[in-house]
């Protein structure tokens, strides 16, 4: 069995919405249904082998080549597998995904892993804005799983998060972190103004201290044996983050204005 | 059957099913996890009195442990369930807390069939007032309650499951020096047995108890028969030269860990041999018809599958 590789021969005009591309929904399809399955561009449907060259037939293993930023919803509410994509994807990846894993070797846009309850996204690029966020209505955002970005994240990173792990190894836009439930973010580059904007809880772990509002509060240095527990979970991954090996920080808390029981860890 | 002069009684121990679960207690040094660890482990001989047996299983390195700092396995033992997740509270709240720079962490997590999880921190953490913070690494949920010292780190739960208490045997020597030295030896030995705990004091009793008393309160007595000093005026089990009896409790999270640990126990004690005064080993119960364990103390040391010394995961 080799990947089921789906390598793109057009041009599109409009965003193609990939949703029903995932190992789950295409697990025992024949190569023949899978080219028939309809996928929605703007106010049209197109067959997937109008859109992709189709070969390989592992469902459990996708493979997007010549991938472009107009395929959004990749891995949408995936539950097992894994998905791997050359070249940029558009927004909604990995959204509401439930297991497995995605790796892209490129750029993704809005809305990456929003929503996403477990699973492993790695992105070997940068992405736009609300990485983790919640989706317009929701009050939640991310609520589990993990997120490697090896490159630059835009604005609203985490928006609303309430668990799960994405760690950022360049720089983020402004509000990142904001109305933050919980879960941890990592940044190794510089992050934004407004980091924090409204945190409710959890933790963001940066090696620079960032811009900070008035509402977040300076708690001194300390060094916290929890770091110890969280970077022994961090050595396994495929990222900058699993060599990190001190843990003493000087912690801020806030944002007081809503709460105030998020903290800004800055490595020292 | 004898070894090296040293008569092994046709017997065997009666032991009983009890609730067991192992706790990892680290610290800034292996000093202030001992003093945890000892604390939680205090008072803790006989479900009789104590409510749970406990006592330290092994010390670990910073490479064993969840947080990589130095620290010490305890394993905590009770009649069921309920008394047993009320004490863990009750300690790991008053020893372990208060302990300087003392964390907590899951002992049991896989390996055995049934495995319930029980609170550890998972109560313990309103002691931060709204200030604890929980944090989840690797499915497993942590607790950061804020203490004067910094951050007390504990793991919600830990695994609890049924598992065996009471095995035992008893050292029947010419003298009590002798009776003591040959405990030490065999607990020496059987400390390196995972999973098992000698909950006395040095692991060693010598106030072993017959059930009943002439008095009407008390519910166990003197075992007058093992008694030295009653020989002549009691049915004693002791032959003449029999000036001391003491006897080694041993609590396993399997019966496979109790057995290994009997034999390993009963091999120091008889290597001292009849030349150190070692005369009998036997053991303790009530005719077979209370606990379901029996450990034969014959059959076990003829059995040299026991030898190998790893832990039992049945």
């Amino acid at each position: 069995m080799s990947a089921l590789t789906f390598t793109l021969k057009i041009q599109p005009q409009q965003r193609i919405d990939l949703s029903p591309l995932t190992p789950d929904t295409l697990a025992g399809k024949s190569v023949a249904d899978i080219a028939a399955i309809s996928l929605l561009s703007g106010k049209v449907q197109l067959r997937t082998d109008q859109v992709f060259d189709i070969s390989g037939d592992d469902a459990s293993d996708i493979v997007f080549n010549n991938s472009n930023g107009k395929l959004d919803s990749i891995g949408h509410g995936m539950k097992t597998g894994r998905i791997t994509i050359h070249g940029d994807v558009g927004s909604y990846l990995g959204f509401q995904m439930k297991k497995g894993e995605i790796t892209l070797h490129g750029n993704a846009d809005a809305y990456t892993a929003s929503g996403m309850a477990d699973g492993l996204i790695h992105i070997n690029g940068n992405v736009g804005d609300f990485l983790g966020a919640a989706y317009f209505g929701d009050r939640k955002g991310m609520k589990g799983g993990t997120v490697i970005v090896t490159g630059n994240a835009g604005e609203r990173v985490g928006d609303q998060m309430r668990r799960g792990l994405i760690l950022i190894e360049g720089n983020v836009g402004s509000y990142c972190a904001s109305r933050m439930l919980a879960g941890t973010i990592g940044i190794l580059g510089t992050a934004g103004e407004y980091i924090g904007y409204g945190m409710r809880r959890g933790t963001v772990l940066m090696t620079q201290k960032p811009t900070l509002h008035t509402t977040i509060q300076d708690c001194g240095t300390h060094t916290l044996p929890y770091l110890n527990l969280m970077f022994k979970s961090f050595a396994a991954l495929p990222s900058k983050f699993a060599q990190i090996s001190k843990n003493r920080v000087q912690r801020y808390a806030g944002d007081i204005a809503n709460e105030g029981k998020g903290e800004i860890l800055v490595l020292v | 059957m004898i070894i090296n002069g040293v008569s092994i009684d046709d017997t065997f121990a009666e032991a009983f099913g009890m609730r067991g679960t192992r706790v990892i207690i680290t610290a800034q040094n292996h000093k202030w996890a001992f003093n945890a660890a000892n604390a939680m482990t205090g008072f803790a001989t006989s479900v009789i009195a104590c409510g749970v047996e406990a006592a330290i299983e092994r010390e670990l390195s910073g490479d064993e442990t969840p947080d990589g700092r130095p620290g010490y396995s305890i394993l905590m033992f009770a009649m069921g369930s309920a008394v047993l997740m009320k004490q863990l509270e009750t300690r790991l709240g008053q020893c372990v807390l208060t302990c300087p720079t003392a964390a907590a962490f899951s002992g049991i997590d896989s390996g055995y069939p049934e495995i319930t999880r029980i609170n550890l921190g998972k109560n313990l953490r309103f002691f931060g007032d709204g200030f604890q913070i929980s944090k989840k690494f690797g499915g497993k949920r942590y607790w950061r309650v804020p203490v004067m010292d910094g951050e007390f780190i504990t793991e919600e739960t830990t695994g609890m499951i049924r598992s065996v208490g009471g095995g035992n045997f008893l050292i029947l020597a010419e003298s009590q020096p002798q009776a003591l030295a040959a405990c030490e030896a065999a607990i020496e030995a059987m400390k390196k047995i995972p999973n098992v705990i000698m909950p006395f004091p040095g692991g060693v009793v010598r106030s072993g108890s017959k059930v009943g008393s002439k008095y009407k309160t008390l519910i166990a007595s003197t075992n007058d028969a093992f008694c030295p000093t009653l020989k002549g005026i009691t049915k004693t089990e002791l032959s003449p030269e029999i000036e001391s009896v003491m006897e080694i409790v041993i609590d396993g999270l399997t019966e496979l860990d109790i057995r290994k640990a009997t034999r390993v126990g009963i091999a120091a004690a008889c290597a001292l041999g009849a030349e150190n005064g070692i005369k009998r080993v036997s053991a303790g119960n009530y005719g077979g018809k209370l606990g379901p364990y029996h450990f034969k103390l014959r059959e076990i040391m003829e059995d040299d599958s026991l030898s190998n010394l790893a832990g039992a995961t049945a």
